[in-house]
This record gives C-alpha cells, structure tokens and sequence, in this order.
C-alpha cells in the first residue's frame, strides 16, 4: 500500500543543513498494524508527516497506493489527506469552538458532502466509539479520553485506509489509552492499515511490526507473532 | 467546501469575538456613514441651489453692463468707462425683440425707509410691471407698479412683507406714505411672503417704478435688465437677437454681459460637484482607515487561529478552502458594517435637515450603492493578505502552534 524508497529529508537551519531523514525505505502492506519508535530526534515525527502527506520529502520516492506522492500540489496532497488518511494527534487537535459532532463532521465539510449526510456518516461513528451521549458537547466539556475518541471518529468519517497515529495515548491516563488502544486495535481487526508513533513500549508491544529509528535512519524492523 | 458552510464557520468566528468584531465593524461604519452623510449634505446643497434658482423664473437671461466674460458666474456689476444700460435700451429690447416676452429693466440698492417714528435699512429694487412675471413674485393686497408710474415717475412703494409688518404691523398699509431715502412715498401694494432665498430675504424687500428709482439713486443707468424667453430651446437665438439691438444701440460694442441660467446653474453645479466629491473623497479616507483596522483583526485572528488552520488543513482543507473561509469572514465585518453605516448615515440624513434648517440633504441612490460597494471592496483589499497568510501557512507549523 505504502512504498517509501531513499527519502531524505534535509531542513535549512540559519547556515546548515540538518539531515532529518537520510535515506528511509520502507514497505507497508495493507492491514498492517506498526509501531514506530525512537528517541527524541530520532526523525519519527517526519517520517510520519511525510506519510501523512504534510510534508514533501526532499529526495527519494513516496508511492501511496502506487501512486507517485512527492510531485503532487498542495491541494492534490489535501485531497490526499482528506480521503486517504485519518490522524490521531497526541493532543487531540479538535477544533474548541465545535461540538463532538461537529469535529468529526470537519473532514466531509472539505470533501463537498451535504450537511444531512455529513451527520448520517458520523452519528454512527460516535456511537461505534461509545459517545453517542455526548455528541453534542464541546471538546471542553469532555475528557481527554473522550476527546481522543472523538478525534479516532472524525479520523475515520471518511472511511480511510490508513489511520496515522501520534503519541495517542501519550496525553492520557493509561485507563483511557487502554481504551483508545482497543478502540485501534479493533479497528486494524477490521482492515484499516494503523501506523502509531509512540515511545511507549506496551504500546509497541501491541503491534505486529515495531520500526525503530535512529539519527534519521531505520535501526530495526521486526515482525512479531 | 460549499459557500454556506464557509460563511457558517467565519459568521461563528465573527460571533465569537463579539466586542473586537463590532469595534472593527465600528471602523468601517463610521465610514461608510461619513461618506453617506457629506454627500447627501453636498447634494443636498446642490438640490437646493438649483431648486432656488429655476423657482426665480425660467429661462432667465440677465444682462449685465460691462464686457467681464463670456462664461457663466456671478458677476458684479461695473460701472465706469463703459456705456451703461438705460431704460431705453430695456424699452428697446422690449419692442423688437421678439423672441423675449420680457425684458425688465432693474436698478437696486439699499435705503431707508421710513414710517412715522419707526425706520428700517431694506432693499430698495426699481422695476417695471413685468417684474412680477419675470420673478415669479406676485403682489398680495394692493397693485403692483404700473407701466403708467414707471412713464410718470410715481412716488409709490410696493412693500415685501417684512417691510410691511415691521412698519405697520397689523395695521393696513395701504395709502398710507413713507418716508424713502427723504422723498415721500406712497404705498400701492404689498408682496405675497416668499421667505429666504439663497441667504436673501426676499420679503425685505421694497419695490418703485424704475425710473423713480433711478431717481432715488441719482443714476440714469440701470444694474441689469432681466430678460426672459418662453422657450429653452430659443435660449441662442434670444441671445443673439439681444446682442444685435444693444449693439447697435451702444456703437457696435459689445459693452455688456449676457448670463443666461443655464450657465449660472451649470457653474453652481460644477462648484458644487466638485464639494460633494472633496468631501466624499475625505469619508472615503475615514473608511479606508476602516478598511485597516479590518486588516489587523484578521491577522490577529489568523494568528490566533493557527492551530486551527493547521488541523483543518491535516483534515483535508485546501489552501482556498481556508482562503475563503478568512475572506469570508473580512468581508462580512465589512459588509455588515457598510449595512450599518448605510442605515446610520441615512438616517441622520433624514434627521439632520429636521433640526438644523439651513443643512439641507439629499440621500442618493448612488451614493447608497458606492459607499456599500467601496465598503465591500475595502474588505476583499484588506482581507486578500491576511487571508493568502491564512492559506499558505505549512501545515506541520501551525500544528506545532501553541
């Protein structure tokens, strides 16, 4: 599903430059559930922004779905973003001033869907997350797990096939992310291909394929049972 | 992204922040009512300027003595080296002219006048009958002069009706005799009441037959002769016939000035044209300095709401999808704000003549639509940089953005 081939990614500080990625290839098939880790700019948060379609690697070849991704414009690669991947941020990243609802309406809005089919798509998705009752409160008005599970359903409002997610449980109490964790967990069950970041080993530990990286390169790369 | 949802988000956004949006709007309705009110004052001025003058008499054509210019304006009348007008000239115009159905002839000044112990300074205008017809000023009790006192040089006054009741209050005025400038007057008439007229009170006024004004102020010459004609359209062929007799009067010299109302209208109307659009264009700058303040709230707001533009564009918003949601929002601060100034500044037009008589106003249609479409365009100018600086944000930044 996902082809990386000799991406390096170099920023311009002042007067050098700072290789954050040097030559990452990686293979992610379909329904794959990964943990990417890594220590503090080891270039994990890259890697992922350059998946998700945020950022243009500065060399090598990024294929999504065999489709050739680092040539794109900015609107092809929000169109990306909006149809092909969901993201679960470590601080939820919902929008204050909109309900629960309202949230996981945001990514039909950009993809032209109709108001009354926007709320058919993410009733249900509220519900499958178990906050049918708050649908209506504002991110405020809800805890972090709550927050995080609003943030899991508007991932998944367009139906992607790839969920990124950051640190996700890293702002929670580890009841909560137990429970995000099953929540994604559940969904991989179901097909959707799941890249995590996170420094956490129990959270590794849940997925079948742990990628660790170092000084921008991929270090280990192992399959468990 | 459909328009609706758009101006849903930036009309959320506005409502928000309702006290910073409404000091913002406040800038651009203090503009927008700046530039509705000095016009509607400017064409109010206008409105009125030629209301009073067409309500003199139509198709007016005023002969001046003395060569000042051919064009229109307000000239004062000369005297010295050239040859004066005189009755007779007027007399003249008056029987072979025949597109003018009047030619009145016309001296004035100020004097005195003067019953038992009360006296009055009042306008003192020496005329022939026509007058009456010319200036659409028409005699209320009493007659007019007649063509018999100006031929005799009769000693009577007509009174305007100011004259008349600081004279003689309610008492009849009639017959009775006056004293004007020391010679012994009597009362003929009285005016019907006119009011003001271009800062003149035209009821302050007293009339004699022309040649006893002449007298009275010890000239032979008249000020001006008043000449009309029936019809706009032989306004030039009057002129031209005018120019021929007085020339041939006065030794083929064209030693007068012709103005006609046309052209004293056209200068009043360039005059003030030019007034209305000087005193829009200083609103226009107050709204322009709406248009500012539009811009630094919008890039507070796309400041503040970085974070924001990050997740919607990680979400799937493209850089016109946040473009237009910022644009959205500059232009319905600055639309609501041109609606509101457009009431307010209608508004006080409609108020302010209600209390201060000598402002008239008069609301334009046109001044209505440029000052909304200068507001709304004020917000696409000053909503454009803040908007592109909303739009082109990298996404991994402003999600970075605390």
């Amino acid at each position: 599903m996902i082809e990386l081939a000799n991406i390096t990614k170099t920023y311009r500080m002042g007067e050098v430059d700072i290789t954050v990625l040097s030559d990452v290839s990686l293979k992610v098939r379909q329904g794959e559930l990964i943990a990417i880790m890594g220590p503090s700019g080891s270039g994990k948060s890259t890697l992922m922004n350059i998946i998700g379609c945020l950022d243009r690697p500065t060399s090598g070849v990024y294929r999504f779905e065999q489709r050739e991704i680092s040539t794109l414009s900015d609107d092809e690669l929000a169109s990306v973003r909006n149809v092909k991947i969901g993201f679960v941020f470590q601080t939820f990243n919902l929008l204050p001033r909109f309900s629960a609802l309202k949230n996981v309406e945001v990514p039909l809005i950009y993809s032209g869907v109709p108001a009354r089919v926007r709320r058919e798509r993410a009733i249900p998705l509220l519900e499958q997350v178990g906050l049918s009752e708050r649908m209506h409160h504002k991110p405020t008005e809800l805890s972090g797990g709550q927050q995080q599970r609003v943030a899991i359903a508007r991932a998944l409002v367009n139906h992607p096939p790839l969920l990124l997610a950051d640190e996700p449980t890293g702002n929670l109490d580890s009841r909560s992310g137990e429970e995000i964790l099953k929540i994604l967990t559940g969904l991989n069950k179901q097909g959707v291909t799941i890249i995590i970041v996170t420094h956490d080993p129990g959270v590794a530990a849940l997925c079948k394929r742990n990628i660790h990286l170092k000084d921008g390169q991929i270090v280990g790369d192992q399959v468990t049972a | 992204m459909n328009f609706l949802e758009t101006f849903r988000v930036s009309f959320e956004a506005i409502l928000s922040n309702k006290v910073r949006s409404g000091l913002t709007m406040l800038g651009v309705i203090i503009g927008v009512m700046a530039v509705i009110l000095l016009v509607s004052i400017g064409e109010g001025a206008r409105v009125y300027i030629t209301k009073e003058l067409t309500g003199l008499g139509t198709n007016l054509l005023i002969i001046q003595p003395g060569k000042t210019s051919t064009s229109g304006g307000f000239h004062p009348p000369s005297a010295g080296t050239v040859r004066k007008l005189t009755y007779d000239d007027a007399q003249a115009l008056k029987r072979r002219a025949w597109l003018l159905t009047d030619a009145v002839p016309l001296v004035f000044g100020t004097g005195r006048i003067k019953f038992g112990n009360l006296g009055r300074d009042t306008m003192i205008i020496g005329t022939t009958p026509e007058f009456q017809r010319v200036r659409n000023l028409y005699v209320d009790t009493g007659s007019f002069i007649s063509q018999g006192d100006v031929d005799s040089k009769a000693k009577i006054v007509v009174l305007g009706t100011k004259v008349k009741e600081e004279l003689f209050g309610d008492q009849n005025a009639l017959g009775k005799v006056v004293m004007l400038s020391d010679a012994r007057y009597r009362v003929v008439g009285v005016m019907r009441k006119k009011g003001t007229s271009l800062g003149m009170d035209i009821d302050d006024v007293v009339y004699v037959p022309v040649t006893s004004g002449q007298e009275l102020f010890d000239t032979d010459a008249l000020f001006e002769i008043i000449a009309s004609t029936p019809r706009a359209e032989d306004t030039d062929r009057a002129i031209a016939q005018i120019k021929d007799i007085l020339m041939k009067r006065h030794a083929h010299k064209e030693d007068f000035t012709l103005q006609t109302q046309g052209a004293m209208l056209d200068t009043m109307n360039t005059i003030l044209g030019v007034l209305t659009a000087v005193l829009g264009g200083i609103a226009g700058i107050s709204l322009l300095v709406g248009g500012i303040g539009i811009m630094n709230i919008m890039l507070v707001s796309v400041r503040e709401r970085t974070r924001e533009i990050g997740i919607r564009k990680a979400l799937g918003a493209r850089n016109k999808d946040i473009m237009a949601q910022f644009m959205i929002e500059a232009m319905t601060l600055s639309g609501a704000g041109g609606i509101i100034g457009i009431l307010i500044g209608v508004g006080l037009a409609l108020i302010i003549p209600v209390f201060i008589d000598v402002l008239p106003t008069s609301v334009s249609a046109w001044s209505i639509l440029m000052a909304f479409t200068f507001s709304a365009a004020v917000g696409v100018f000053f909503g454009v940089y803040p908007a592109r600086k909303a739009a082109l944000q990298d996404p991994i930044q402003a999600l970075r953005y605390e």
